[in-house]
């Protein structure tokens, strides 16, 4: 889909605008409908926006699979580390109080932190479930049909 | 009955019929997938149409709104349609797995494939 | 309902997503901001790609049926009619006096602005309330993501010829 010249202006317009929304979504979370999960699946399917019209290998030279298994981890365990962090200083498990001093900037951090690690797991988790189909099809000798356009 | 007053239930229920009617009655294993999240997007239009009150608005704190609708609800959704996501990339996974290793995903097919009868109907050993 | 009845798997796919949108829609007008963003991004865009991903992987029509299948229907409408009877029970749409209503959820309204200082009561409680929840939630995305990792890291072996090609009938 490369040489289709409306998709790939289409697509050079829409894809930053859709990541740069993504972010906004993520950090917007608290004043607007939002938050960690819609901003992750938002940012993933940017990528696979990209992937779609540029194909899997192009793709996979601006986000490689590593990335993905390293990021997805870091992800849960940004949210395990806030809990851990709440019982360090003094409170519950995920307990934010103890953060920090005003108690509502405290729960308003540990929010955005939270948030944050469950983007960037989700966003990176959906990316590599498409990787894994995505690959399966380049493998794999049988039997083709055409269903990659939406 | 007070069946105008229902509406909603109405509606989440034949839903929910006709994506278990996918599930159980057709063959194909991603007609089957596609049936589920029919069904789970049922429940989801069940659980967010119960959380509605009539007047209120979205659970966002702003000025110049007194009612608010609940917000139990959503957070709980929130989650089930993540966690529905998560199911489904794993069912198709074992679907094109199935796939590979038996030929088909019909279930007629795959029967016949597991218990293999006098011709031979599966290639891979 | 079309979605069950076509046999072109692409169509049940794209239909499936028009079902999706159209749901989020729903979610919109029933004042949930965020399932509904969450809904369309998730049951529109992600699940549909990856029934479209699959189908470039297995055989895109599936088989013919031939007769309605009857006792699966005769289960569905006595489930139908049991849960249509069930849901008579059930208050009525939309009502404040709603027992729903009325012994947690107000609290959360109330307190989440004094509580949590974030104006999105949605947000405060899924982070802030029942930060746990939310936990248990992300260690099962990632959980998912191993289980496809684990599914499909395996190569797969080269078929000669498909057997199911001569069944058409």
């Amino acid at each position: 889909m490369r040489d289709n010249g409306i998709l790939r202006v289409i697509a050079r317009f829409l894809i930053p605008l859709i990541m740069l929304f993504a972010l906004y979504i993520q950090f917007h979370g608290d004043y607007s409908p939002g938050g960690g999960f819609q901003a992750g699946v938002m940012f993933a399917a940017a990528w696979i926006l990209f992937v779609l019209i540029y194909g899997l290998p192009a793709g996979l030279a601006v986000i490689p699979e590593r990335a993905m298994f390293v990021l997805s981890a870091a992800g849960a365990l940004l949210y395990a580390f806030i809990g851990l962090l709440g019982v360090a200083l003094g409170g519950k498990f995920l307990d934010y109080a103890p953060l920090l001093e005003d108690p509502h900037s405290a729960q308003q951090a540990g929010i955005i932190l939270v948030e944050f690690g469950v983007g960037v797991t989700v966003a990176s988790v959906i990316m590599l479930i498409f990787t894994m189909f995505a690959r399966r099809r380049g493998e794999f000798d049988g039997q083709g049909v055409r269903g990659d356009d939406d | 009955m007070d069946l105008l007053g229902h509406y909603n239930y109405w509606i989440v229920v034949i839903l929910m019929m006709a994506g278990f009617y996918a599930v159980i009655a057709r063959g194909n294993m991603v007609k089957k997938i596609i049936g589920l999240n029919i069904f789970q997007t049922s429940v989801f239009i069940l659980f967010i149409s119960a959380g509605k009150i009539i007047g209120g608005s979205t659970p966002i704190l702003r000025k110049g709104v007194e009612v608010y609708s609940n917000p139990l609800p959503h957070v709980l959704i929130l989650t089930a349609i993540v966690v529905g996501v998560a199911t489904t990339a794993v069912g198709l996974a074992l679907a094109v797995r199935i796939r590979e290793a038996y030929g088909s995903i019909e279930d007629d097919l795959l029967i016949e494939a597991l218990d293999p009868p006098q011709e031979p109907s599966e290639t891979e050993q | 309902m079309a979605v069950i009845v076509v046999r072109d798997l692409f169509s049940a796919a794209m239909l499936f997503a028009i079902y999706s949108l159209l749901s989020a829609a729903l979610f919109v007008v029933l004042d949930a901001g965020d399932v509904a963003l969450t809904e369309a991004a998730v049951g529109a865009g992600i699940s549909t790609i990856l029934i479209l991903a699959v189908l470039t992987l297995t055989r895109r029509f599936e088989h013919p049926v031939k007769t309605l299948h009857w006792p699966a229907l005769s289960v569905v409408t006595i489930t139908g009619i049991c849960l249509l009877w069930a849901v008579s029970d059930l208050p009525e749409f939309g009502n404040p006096q709603n027992p729903v209503h009325q012994h947690v959820a107000p609290y959360y309204i109330e307190q989440s602005y004094p509580d949590m200082g974030v104006p999105n009561m949605v947000a405060a409680v899924l982070a802030g309330y029942r930060a746990f929840d939310t936990f248990g939630e992300v260690i099962v995305i990632f959980t998912a993501g191993l289980a496809v990792f684990s599914l499909l890291s395996v190569r797969p072996k080269k078929r000669a010829e498909e057997p199911d090609e001569e069944r058409e009938s």
